[in-house]
């Protein structure tokens, strides 16, 4: 592990991008059983050829029930005073139900690893603002302005761990295994041109939106300018900020259904839209023209974890399928796997001594989304049409 | 040899088989251990080499030479194959990406799915898959001379199928494979969009009566088949049926389309038109 670094990027790296090439995994219990984070740690760590020990990261969904009501806000802290500083400034402007440090296993030698602490959190009742909208500006806020300070993840009844190092030094180091959840993300990274840095590792994470994403976003430029028009700071240095922005825009702000969300992110090619009904192509057409610097371009594959109302599991690739995703449905149809490679699926195959088996392990179709929504079951198996399920009505044609 | 080498690998009675657990106490390999194991084997002469419980390691097979048989029970990890000039490998299972990526000559058998990008420029060899393939299959495969690339895909292929193809055969029997064994007509697309795109040498061969007209990318161009080309690919399809088990009848059930070059030098005006 790489024991610097924790909560920004030092300022020589700071105007390139990272171009990733990563390993990525989740899964989705859809009868809401917790499991321990074995099977995640093991999905991930045998993509270890994905990754270069220079970030990995775990989301966990689920793992707060005594808190569950309150922001669950996951902090990385240079020392003691920018601890103080910030705890104090949260004490100010909300009120702070429990404060702790997040359980670790720092290795004998390491003197100046980071503060990593928790806090529950509600922000005071103001007039017109949301407490949602209140945190999101405080994330932000203390991302840009408080110095040694950075929020890991800001949902409810979940929370992001990650760092700089390889995937099975991050597990160990957080102790994983010991958070039981409904829905597990993990990422494992491989960046080419920058040094990583503990707060730039995946999973990224506003509210209750996390994100892991292998690729990268050659629209980030576009899509950042549209985002800071919102009030969103991209400050992080990195292109995967942009997809959990943009879908905490779409989904929560402006509570479009995750199946239209995933058009407005890889939307289909004008020539494949012109070959649609004229209903689908006004729909498709609108879609491209509203959210036209919303549009994800270059190579990725994301799962996103996502739990405002309904905790819900989320894959998609690029239009052109230049990064790998694989679905897999376990054999009694109640966990949603999705990794970069089929060898995660394997690997707890081979773990349980062939007990544990998988109905149907697929590939997704490229711009295409996977849903798998808790208590509803699998709602898009990544072959669909556009609007399959959807009704659809548009006047005046 | 430490306690876990005896553990992974022990001989079976005939003298040149040998079997590999890749994953020793549910524990699979790293890729370079299992390779290494692998090399080892062949360097004591085994001919016939069948690995266990493989779990996404790659470069199982990479620029093996001679007369080798490699069986894979599992997983096999991208880059199947890679580099590889001559040995045969059969799959029981999915591969991953990658796989025949640049290979010269042997074979390659998968049983089951193939991911994307398989027989990224291949030079020669086969390439025979079950079932299903992903993204830019044949991407780039070349033939020189003797050198002849064949892939044969039983299922369906994704977009971008035999993109800038500089030779050889890609031939997809769009069947599928019901679990009690029967062959039956798949009723997913043939294949996906971008078909051949800059294509320049060699054809692909599609099984269906569809128009896909609308699919076809920049330079390719449908033919109907010709006797000779029909002729030309009977042996493979009948090698195909029988490693499969796949009644020949059906085959004749759809025609075949035919997509080639309408070019050898399809960008050729793109780029420095005016020198040449």
């Amino acid at each position: 592990m790489k024991w610097k670094n924790y909560t920004c990027l030092p300022k020589q790296f700071r105007n390139e991008r990272i171009f990733d090439g990563c390993g990525i995994s989740g899964y989705i219990n859809i009868d809401g059983t917790k499991d321990n984070g074995k099977k995640i740690i093991d999905m991930l760590c045998i993509l270890n050829e994905r990754e270069n020990g220079l970030g990995a990261g775990f989301a966990a969904y689920g793992i707060y029930p005594k808190y569950k009501d309150y922001y669950a806000l996951h902090f990385l802290f240079d020392n003691e005073q920018s601890k103080e500083r910030v705890l104090n400034y949260l004490e100010d402007i909300g009120y702070l139900i429990q404060s702790e440090p997040i359980p670790t296993k720092t290795p004998m030698d390491v003197s100046n690893s980071p503060i990593i602490w928790r806090a529950f959190y509600e922000p005071r009742q103001k007039k017109g603002i949301s407490s949602d909208e209140q945190v999101v500006q405080l994330v932000m806020e203390i991302n840009e302005k408080f110095e040694g300070a950075f929020i890991m993840s800001s949902g409810k009844n979940m929370g992001v761990f990650k760092g700089n190092g390889w995937s099975h030094e991050i597990a160990e180091y957080y102790k994983i295994i010991d958070y039981k959840a409904y829905m597990w993300l993990a990422h494992s990274r491989f960046p080419t041109n920058t040094p990583g840095w503990w707060g730039g590792a995946h999973p990224f994470n506003l509210l209750n939106t996390s994100v892991v994403h292998n690729g990268e976003i050659t629209s980030y430029g576009t899509n950042m300018r549209y985002l800071e028009s919102f009030g969103y700071k991209c400050t992080l240095f990195t292109d995967t900020e942009v997809i959990a922005y943009l879908i905490d825009l779409l989904c929560r702000k402006h509570g479009i259904p995750i199946p239209i969300a995933s058009i407005a992110l890889a939307p289909p090619l004008f020539d494949e839209i012109e070959q649609m009904d004229k209903k689908y192509q006004i729909a498709l057409k609108s879609i491209r023209a509203t959210y036209r610097s919303a549009m994800l371009n270059g190579p990725f594959s994301i799962v996103v974890g996502f739990a405002n109302p309904v905790p819900t599991l989320f894959g998609l690739t690029d239009r052109k399928k230049l990064r790998p995703l694989v679905a897999g449905i376990s054999e009694d149809e109640n966990t949603l796997f999705l990794s970069s490679e089929e060898a995660s699926f394997k690997r707890l195959i081979i773990d349980s001594n062939g007990l544990y088996t998988f109905k149907k392990i697929w590939h997704l179709k490229s711009g295409t989304a996977i849903i798998a929504r808790l208590d509803e079951g699998l709602i898009r198996e990544g072959f669909e049409e556009p609007f399959k399920n959807i009704k659809l009505t548009v006047t005046g044609i | 040899m430490n306690n876990t080498e005896k553990e992974g690998a022990f001989k079976l009675e005939e003298k040149n088989i040998i079997e590999i657990n890749a994953a020793p106490n549910n524990k699979p390999l790293n890729y370079k251990v299992l390779n290494e194991k692998i090399h080892e084997a062949i360097k004591n002469n085994h001919k016939k080499i069948i690995l266990k419980d493989v779990c996404g390691q790659r470069f199982i097979g990479a620029s093996l030479q001679g007369d080798l048989e490699i069986i894979i029970n599992g997983l096999p990890g991208n880059d199947l194959g890679i580099f590889m000039d001559g040995p045969k490998i059969m799959v029981n299972g999915n591969c991953e990406d990658h796989a025949g990526n640049t290979m010269n000559d042997g074979t390659i058998i998968i049983h089951g799915n193939a991911g994307d990008v398989v027989g990224l420029s291949a030079r020669g060899g086969k390439i025979y898959i079950k079932k299903d393939v992903g993204y830019r299959i044949g991407i780039h495969i070349k033939e020189y001379e003797s050198k002849y690339p064949i892939i044969i895909i039983g299922g369906t292929a994704k977009d971008f199928l035999g993109e800038y193809m500089a030779g050889g055969l890609i031939l997809v029997l769009g069947l599928k494979f019901c679990l009690d064994g029967t062959v039956i007509e798949s009723d997913q697309p043939i294949c996906g969009n971008l078909l051949g795109t800059g294509i320049h040498r060699g054809k692909i061969i599609l099984r269906t009566e569809k128009d896909f007209t609308a699919k076809l990318g920049v330079g390719a161009k449908i033919f109907e088949i010709s006797e000779a080309e029909k002729n030309e690919i009977e042996p493979f399809i009948k090698e195909f049926c029988d490693i499969f088990n796949i009644p020949y009848d059906i085959i004749s059930k759809k025609p075949f389309k035919v997509i080639k070059p309408i070019s050898k030098r399809p960008f050729g005006g793109n780029y420095c038109g005016q020198i040449i």
